[in-house]
């Protein structure tokens, strides 16, 4: 149970999962996490950000409002960006649920996550992952041609993706460090990469 | 030529876990048979805990124990933070929660559930009822009807609270040009999006665990002993990730105790994540002030007169006074100064430090007023400035260690192309925007703290670097990581730092933008302590090369000592190890040494300087104000690593400009309510609505410190506010002296 400063900062903290409680209350739920079945014994009103965090052990999602108004719980359901905390993990059984963990590893990153790195766009790290994970579903939005509260053309099919459609997009993810310039330029790079593909 | 490590825009060395969420934050620990702490809210602000209704609370399942102040062991009284102190405590306040009756505010944790699960937890928590007899006299909730109450403070930090030279009013009343306004800013909350938590655990009576998400582990450490009545060496706190502070992570705010305690009474790890709303209600922000500037100036626009005054809030069991008329005590030259602060104590939560405390909001004051006697004299506000640069520190009237502020303007007028701007307000419009430019001067302090470094060298070329610093997104795990691969001339891969944990060599609080001197003048005393080490091992040896070496003719490069004069004279560390058969080489150092530091202390004024400018659109029919363009220039010493402090630079103009427009926590004056407790509600800057920020950094080093460096986190906040209302009149001829500049102060 005791962790030394070297096994933290270097990131070596194994994923537990939280035993079965012996409570005929619980409901059983599967949830299919970045490709793995979790069976967990969940009170049917446990959110899906506390049974990732909580009873999965993958603490890549953070917690920072408990309300929607943060971004930081952000995960791809199904490949769309949800608020984690406002929903329940048991309405999510059978679903494809990606988190940060899924994205990519320290050995392997996802392009957006190499990037916000070499474009700092964090401090602290804590709202990063759910930036990521809400970019990564931002920048299919945007193939698909969705328009924004920004999108003059809303006939147009094909969107501009300019700094001011990625900022409004990227308004339910509230960074207090203030690193948006690094993250507008973090999701701009890999556009232009992917676009260049 | 070996590049230096220091200045290069390196990647954060804690970034790979941080995006692929490998990082573990506070609450993230997997600790066995963790219990969920939850907490009750006072709902009055003052008066007495008739009874506690806790049955319906006690029979949820999963419930393991419902703590009130009748039933919760008792805990020592501890002492307050004390900037007097060598090693103050953290301890925000000296009301031990849960050891009395008594309400002190609105929001003051008075029940602590403790549960098998979170929902058990929060569910439980929400069936507490709490019987009160409210205090007869009113709670003492606004600062301004409390002014006739107001008293001057024995302190203000470890400064006077008053400075006066000549005669201010007088030299005031005779200017031929003068201005002399209040400015009034709001309570603010820092709110970083980790919130504030703790998770803690007991191994026997006498050894407590304690992972928190503190930007000061020693503080945390002295508290929770003097708490529990143990020796400092039986807590370990730990502090690795930490999920932002800006500064209210410098206090133990009553959840810390509170979770050790209930981990004790339920005889397992317990942790308490606070939730947004108790971030408003049990963790303190910043102060509301009201602050009168009066500038006296001559017809060439020579300050005669300087009088900064006002008054903040503390609460009833806090004795922080924030120190808004600093800076007027170093900025701008006066024969005449009045400065004066005096303090208001509210039934509220204790105030503390919130980024660039103090200097926030006083430049905000002093800024606007600058502006307002610029336009008293029809001259340009940058050109007021530079005629009041001081020769020294007007107040302490000794040298400045560094100062370039005439060259933060000079770059800063160029990249926003000042001079192009029109004086006039309401001279630009584009439909219904008006368009405003405006500039301040930024200032903030160049302390230091202290800090002890510990480095080991190894004979495979590697060097560990160990200090119980903080990471909170400053940079400090890559920037000393850097400083000391240069003082040791490795590789910054080389090297590995270790920090955030008490386990460690002691340092201080990483708040006050005292961190990369502190920590990295501690680094260049302990590798040069091991450089010199390595140096007598060396000349021993007639073999060597560096027999007859004095340690002023080597200097550390290419893992070794290598002659200045001869670049391929010398000896790795390698090799000298290896003649001795070691495998290491330690060496411990404590910054500052004392003596030396103190007289440096006294004979220079340290301050950072900085221009800010910006542009704002301002919808004429809906009052709206948008900031379209920023350039900020500041004068921070040599930049340890360009992209860390252009994120801390950013982070801070974007601070400012929500501290301007947006931000402000409300407080229901009748009970002490805070209506708009949440990120929905207290609005924080988001991507959209933001320019596009520029800043820029002289890099010009001060002679005086370690480096040449200054901190670089705060003074990108200064000015800000005052920029920004600066340019609201401007662009509608408007003066704004009531932060936030809000819509309906413009209609």
């Amino acid at each position: 149970m005791s962790f030394s400063i070297d096994q933290i900062l270097r990131g070596d903290i194994p994923r537990v999962e939280r035993p079965p409680a012996a409570d005929p209350s619980l409901v059983p739920v599967r949830l299919r996490v970045n490709g793995q079945d979790h069976d967990l014994q969940l009170e049917p009103r446990v959110s899906l950000l506390d049974a990732l965090r909580e009873f999965i052990g993958l603490t890549g999602t953070k917690k920072g409002c408990n309300q929607g108004a943060c971004g930081a719980c952000t995960v791809l359901v199904e490949g769309e960006r949800v608020n984690s905390c406002l929903t329940f993990a048991i309405m999510h059984q059978g679903k494809d649920i990606t988190t940060i963990e899924g994205l990519g590893t320290p050995d392997a990153l996802h392009p957006l996550q190499a990037a916000f790195i070499e474009h700092d766009g964090y401090q602290c790290g804590y709202c990063t992952p759910g930036q990521i994970c809400s970019a990564v579903a931002m920048l299919k939005e945007v193939e698909h041609g969705d328009a924004s509260h920004v999108t003059s053309d809303l006939m147009a099919t094909d969107v501009q993706l300019t700094d001011e459609e990625i900022r409004e997009r990227m308004s339910g993810n509230v960074c207090r460090c203030g690193a948006y310039l690094g993250i507008v330029d973090s999701i701009r790079a890999v556009y232009e990469q992917q676009k260049g593909q | 030529m070996r590049t230096k490590e220091v200045g290069r825009p390196l990647d954060r060395v804690d970034g790979r876990l941080k995006v692929t969420g490998q990082a573990r934050y506070t609450a993230e620990f997997p600790v066995e048979q963790v219990a969920y702490g939850v907490l009750v809210r006072s709902t009055i602000a003052r008066g007495r805990i008739l009874a506690y209704g806790t049955k319906a609370a006690e029979q949820t399942p999963g419930v393991l124990a419902v703590l009130t102040h009748e039933n919760a062991p008792k805990r020592h009284p501890t002492k307050e933070f004390d900037p007097s102190d060598k090693e103050p405590s953290a301890s925000p306040t000296t009301i031990l929660v849960l050891n009395t009756d008594e309400v002190s505010w609105h929001g003051q944790p008075l029940v602590v559930v403790i549960a098998e699960t979170l929902d058990q937890a929060e569910e439980a928590a929400s069936l507490v009822r709490i019987t009160y007899a409210p205090a007869e006299e009113l709670a003492k909730l606004s600062m301004l009807d409390q002014k006739t109450e107001a008293f001057v403070p024995k302190k203000v930090l470890n400064e006077k609270p008053e400075v006066t030279q000549g005669n201010a009013e007088e030299a005031l009343a005779a200017a031929p040009v003068k201005i002399d306004h209040t400015y009034t800013t709001p309570p603010y909350n820092h709110n970083p999006i980790e919130a504030h938590n703790t998770l803690a655990y007991w191994e026997g009576d006498d050894q407590l665990t304690v992972y928190d998400s503190t930007q000061y582990i020693f503080g945390v450490r002295k508290m929770l002993s003097e708490m529990f009545a143990l020796k400092e060496e039986n807590v370990r706190v730990v502090s690795a990730f930490v999920g932002g502070a800006f500064g209210s992570k410098g206090r133990a705010w009553p959840h810390v105790g509170l979770t050790a305690m209930a981990a004790k009474v339920v005889g397992r790890p317990v942790k308490i994540d606070l939730p947004r709303k108790d971030m408003f209600y049990m963790v303190g922000g910043r102060t509301p002030s009201e602050q009168r500037v009066a500038l006296g100036a001559d017809a060439e626009g020579k300050l005669q007169a300087v009088v900064h005054t006002g008054l903040t809030a503390s609460s009833t069991s806090n004795t922080f006074a924030e120190h808004f008329s600093f800076v007027t005590r170093h900025l701008y030259a006066s024969p005449n100064f009045l400065i004066q602060q005096k303090l208001v104590r509210l039934d509220m939560v204790p105030n503390t430090f919130m980024r660039a405390p103090g200097e926030g909001i006083g430049t905000f004051a002093l800024e606007s007023a600058m502006d307002e006697l610029a336009y008293a004299l029809n001259m340009d506000p940058i050109e007021l400035r530079l005629r009041n640069e001081p020769e020294k520190d007007p107040t302490m009237h000794v040298p400045f260690s560094s100062r370039h502020l005439k060259e933060c303007f000079a770059l800063g007028a160029e990249k926003f192309g000042w001079h192009q701007r029109n004086p006039q307000p309401r001279g630009r419009r584009e439909g219904p925007w008006l368009i405003g430019q405006g500039t301040a001067s930024a200032f903030y302090p160049a302390n230091k703290r202290s800090a002890e470094v510990k480095v080991k060298l190894s004979i495979d070329g590697t060097a560990l670097l160990q200090s119980a610093t903080h990471e909170m997104g400053t940079g400090t795990a890559t920037v000393q990581a850097q400083n000391a691969a240069d003082q040791l001339g490795l590789s910054v891969e080389k090297v590995r730092f270790e920090y955030g944990d008490s386990l460690l060599p002691k340092a201080n609080g990483s708040y006050g933008s005292t961190t990369t001197i502190t920590v990295g003048g501690a680094v260049e005393l302990a590798c040069e302590d091991l450089k010199r080490q390595l140096l007598r091992l060396a000349v021993k040896h007639p073999s060597s090369v560096l027999h007859e070496a004095n340690y002023d003719d080597l200097e550390a490069r290419d893992n070794g000592l290598f002659y200045k004069d001869n670049p391929t004279r010398g000896e790795t560390y390698a090799v000298i190890l290896a003649r001795e058969g070691k495998e290491n080489l330690e060496a411990q150092a404590s910054f500052p040494p004392f003596l030396k530091e103190k007289l440096e202390e006294m004979a220079y004024s340290f301050q950072s300087f900085g221009a800010q400018f910006c542009e704002v659109r301002v919808h004429e029919e809906t009052g709206e104000v948008l900031v379209s363009r920023w350039v900020g220039v500041y004068d921070c010493g040599t930049i340890l690593n360009d992209k860390t402090a252009r994120s801390q630079f950013l982070g801070s103009v974007t601070m400012g400009i929500g501290m301007a427009l947006w931000e402000e926590t409300h407080w229901d004056l009748r009970d002490g309510r805070i209506p708009n407790a949440s990120l929905s509600e207290y609005h924080v800057p988001v991507a959209a609505g933001l320019p596009r920020i520029e800043v820029y950094s002289l890099g010009i080093p001060d002679p005086h410190t370690p480096l040449g460096a200054h901190g670089a986190g705060e003074i990108a906040v200064t000015g800000a506010a005052a920029a920004i209302a600066n340019a609201v009149y401007h662009a509608t001829g408007k003066r704004i002296r009531d932060l936030p500049i809000t819509p309906d102060k413009l209609l």
